[in-house]
């Protein structure tokens, strides 16, 4: 007897199943997992009816790893093996971490100055990507619970103003969770899509986006469902966690004013002071003045008071370091304050009142808090990973986003030369011309920067890489045409080519913060059981999924534009998917993947002519004389 | 490839010209974005996603190029087989030297003075000054490509100094 396949109520079954996508606000204090349920974006809870994760991994003495409240609950107890804000590190060496005196983790550099920090702990030496890594798995595991089966895909918000490497950091942590990223998402983005469609807004948006410890801003124009990014600014290094620390350095100058002696803080007390920090920051949201009480390990007692008004004192300075990217975005959409039709607060940081105040004061109009700032970015990712799954046939939602940061590089005397200028609209590529400069030149190399200064000491470096294999000629005499291309998750990548015969250097960006590919491998797999036929079995698993996705995509696009192909080339592509599907019954992976890459090549130009058609329906309506696609 | 054998007016769907209906460019650039951006294509082959990154590239290069009319104009030009050749053509009227001269020292002065009021006067100054450049462009573009030329180049030297402009102010408001 067949079975009857029985669906939630809103979810499609036929005639593709309903795929299991979900939205991930992976944050700086906490993270979120959404998904679309009954036509909703809905953020799913945990067994306690906790929404909010937070974003805390305690490796346990156990060789257990804790993540979310219950690592949370011991971080005063076990500083150095309890990891909060990991975010803040991510794609970071350790020269990039300016306050780390005042964070309790036991810091060791990478393999060299320019690579990804590590941290010490009783686990072993952890990096960001890791740390960060176990946050997605318990999010995924959530999930997979609520939702009762495997996740296809999530889409991942990161900062706009995240580079390259941070977004890399994130999609590798993404890959050891086990997570197939659909795209990564900008989070003021991801704020105004669950914000635009709530309200059915149309116009200009401001998204204002303080997080736990990162600062966005982006101008969006909404309009009938396509939401077009402006422009975006903002400050990677700026978040909720500074308004923390101001309070930190504050009680610890009340301290020292009451004390002759003051030793230097040990760990726990230096995270209790924090936590105490925090509470009293939250504390002040609704009220006029805070208490702070507590216990130093030495017996010390702090008592303090700490006024709303003096609060708003010690932390003017960052209510004004927000301004200044404001300004700039604004000034980089050519708008005016009368152009801009509502500001959304994102962010558990906006609910302090003196962020409110700046805001109105600068935009002139009260900003808009109708949504919860902390589930926002989670709720417009659920919808977007929704639709990027598939599972919304009515296909009216289109995210044009922009790059956050100028694309350079290195010319002589240490400058920067712009190839690719912050707030493009994604996907982009820019071709550059090289010459060589010395006769019989066969090595060139290229290093690409990140950011908006002249000077490439005052940029991020990207990537430095070598062309080889030029062949010698008299200096100037080679052509060698690069392309930098940055996709939509706003990652880089770099072809080269030798014009004057044609030979062709594909080159592989790893940012230099970045982690290597045998690197994560190596993580993936100790991630796992080690034994050999496990590998193989994995290895194995893998192939058949990927080959399978395949698969599908070519079959839904031959059952919707068949006709676009000639009967041969119908039966050449059938007779690849064949051999893919026959191949995926047995054991050889290594097969499966060669044949998977046969299937692709036998579509290319059946990929090219659908895009063909559907560009040319798009315009239908239009003069097509004027059209020779 | 579809695109290959177009130039971007015909991408767009837009007569060849200097002047265009920019609600027309922008809806269907929207059109275009909707069929082929990489979000369409997340679980579709590697072919297809290829196919669709590189038509979306270059939908955003063919708008970008004819949003902004310095672009537009230089597009042109080239579809004509003429280069602006900004970067060698550096030769310009007297009376347009005097002027780019007259603008660099009120921005020092302004930079100096701190005096944002000043550069924002300044950008808007040279902003009429292009538009005026702009008008004369759709005729001469097609009956007087060198002139054309030489008003791109003009036109380039503006949005160079006020991007320098626009720095200026984003520094002084840090």
């Amino acid at each position: 007897m067949a079975l009857l396949q029985i669906s939630e109520p809103g979810m499609s079954a036929a005639p593709h199943q309903h795929k299991l996508a979900v939205g991930i606000d992976l944050g700086t204090t906490n993270s979120l997992v959404a998904t679309i349920r009954s036509g909703m974006s809905t953020v799913l809870q945990d067994e306690h009816g906790h929404a909010l994760l937070p974003s805390v991994v305690r490796y346990l003495p156990n060789g257990e790893i804790a993540v979310g409240h219950e690592a949370l609950a011991q971080q005063s107890k076990d500083p150095v093996n309890t990891i909060a804000s990991v975010k803040r590190l991510m794609g970071r060496s350790l020269q990039d971490i300016v306050d780390r005196a005042h964070i309790p983790y036991h810091f060791v550099a990478g393999d060299d100055t320019q690579s990804m920090l590590q941290i010490e702990t009783r686990a072993g030496l952890k990096n960001p990507v890791e740390i960060s890594a176990e946050i997605l798995k318990a999010l995924k595991v959530r999930a997979e619970k609520a939702l009762g089966g495997e996740l296809t895909g999530a889409v991942i918000t990161v900062p706009a103003y995240f580079d390259d490497a941070q977004r890399q950091a994130t999609k590798d942590a993404a890959r050891l969770a086990g997570l197939h990223v659909l795209r990564l998402l900008n989070e003021p983005t991801a704020a105004a899509v669950a914000y635009g469609l709530d309200n059915a807004s149309e116009g200009i948006f401001v998204i204002y986006d303080l997080g736990g410890g990162t600062f966005d801003i982006s101008i969006l124009r909404l309009s009938k469902g396509v939401f077009e990014v402006m422009a975006t600014n903002g400050d990677s290094a700026l978040g909720g966690d500074d308004f923390d620390h101001r309070i930190y350095c504050w009680i610890l100058d009340q301290v020292r004013a009451n004390t002759q002696q003051f030793n230097p803080l040990n760990e726990e007390d230096t995270r209790l002071l924090l936590t105490k920090a925090r509470q009293a920051k939250e504390w002040l949201t609704d009220n006029h003045e805070a208490e702070i009480v507590c216990k130093l390990s030495n017996g010390h007692l702090v008592e303090a008071t700490l006024s709303a008004s003096t609060f708003v004192e010690l932390t003017q300075h960052l209510v004004i370091k927000t301004l200044s990217p404001t300004r700039k975005a604004m000034r980089d959409a050519e708008l005016s304050i009368e152009d801009i039709d509502g500001v959304v607060l994102v962010g558990g940081a906006t609910r302090m009142p003196q962020i409110r105040h700046a805001v109105e004061e600068y935009f002139k109009q009260e900003p808009l808090t109708n949504l919860d700032p902390d589930k926002v970015v989670a709720l417009g990712a659920a919808i977007q990973a929704n639709v990027l799954a598939g599972n919304r046939s009515d296909d009216d939602l289109l995210l044009l986003d922009v790059t956050p940061l100028s694309l350079g590089l290195e010319t002589m005397g240490g400058l920067v030369e712009k190839i690719i200028p912050r707030n493009s609209t994604l996907p982009i590529a820019r071709a550059q011309e090289f010459t060589t400069f010395k006769d019989g030149q066969t090595a060139m190399s290229i290093h690409v920067v990140q950011g908006e200064r002249e000077l490439v000491s005052d940029c991020r470096s990207l990537a430095r890489f070598e062309l080889r294999g030029i062949p010698p000629m008299a200096a100037g005499g080679a052509r060698i045409r690069v392309t930098f291309q940055i996709d939509a998750d706003g990652l880089l990548s770099v072809s080269a080519r030798e014009q004057t015969n044609g030979v062709e250097a594909n080159v592989v960006v790893k940012p230099a913060y970045g982690l290597s590919e045998d690197a994560i491998m190596t993580m993936l797999q100790s991630s796992f059981s080690a034994a050999e036929s496990d590998k193989q079995a994995r290895a194995l698993r893998e192939a058949i999924v990927d080959a399978e996705r395949l698969i599908d995509a070519i079959e839904v696009a031959l059952a919707k534009d068949g006709a676009l192909l000639s009967t041969e080339e119908q039966q050449a592509i059938k007779a690849e998917l064949q051999a893919l599907k026959t191949l995926c019954q047995g054991q050889d992976s290594h097969a499966i993947h060669q044949a998977s890459e046969a299937l692709n090549h036998a579509t290319e130009a059946f990929a090219a002519r659908r895009m063909d058609a559907s560009v040319k329906q798009a315009l239908a309506g239009q003069d097509l004389n004027t059209l020779d696609l | 490839m579809m695109f290959e054998a177009n130039n971007h007016f015909a991408l767009l769907g837009l007569p060849v010209q200097f002047e265009i209906d920019t609600d027309t460019l922008q809806s269907n650039y929207r059109k275009i974005q909707s069929e082929v951006h990489p979000d369409k294509f997340v679980t579709a082959s590697p072919a297809e996603r290829l196919q669709s990154m590189q038509s979306a590239t270059l939908a955003n290069e063919a708008f970008q190029t004819l949003k902004h009319p310095t672009s537009r104009a230089r597009y042109l030009l080239q579809l004509q087989g003429i280069e602006t050749l900004e970067d060698s053509n550096t030769a310009m009227p007297a009376d347009f030297l005097m002027m780019q001269m007259e603008w660099r020292e009120a921005m020092e002065d302004a930079q100096l003075a701190k005096d944002i009021t000043a550069l924002e006067h300044l950008l808007s100054t040279m902003k009429n000054e292009a538009k005026a450049m702009q008008t004369v462009l759709a005729d001469v573009i097609v009956n007087d490509p060198n002139t054309a030329a030489q008003i791109v180049r003009k036109l380039s030297f503006i949005d160079k100094v006020s991007a320098d402009v626009q720095h200026i102010i984003s520094r002084l408001e840090d």
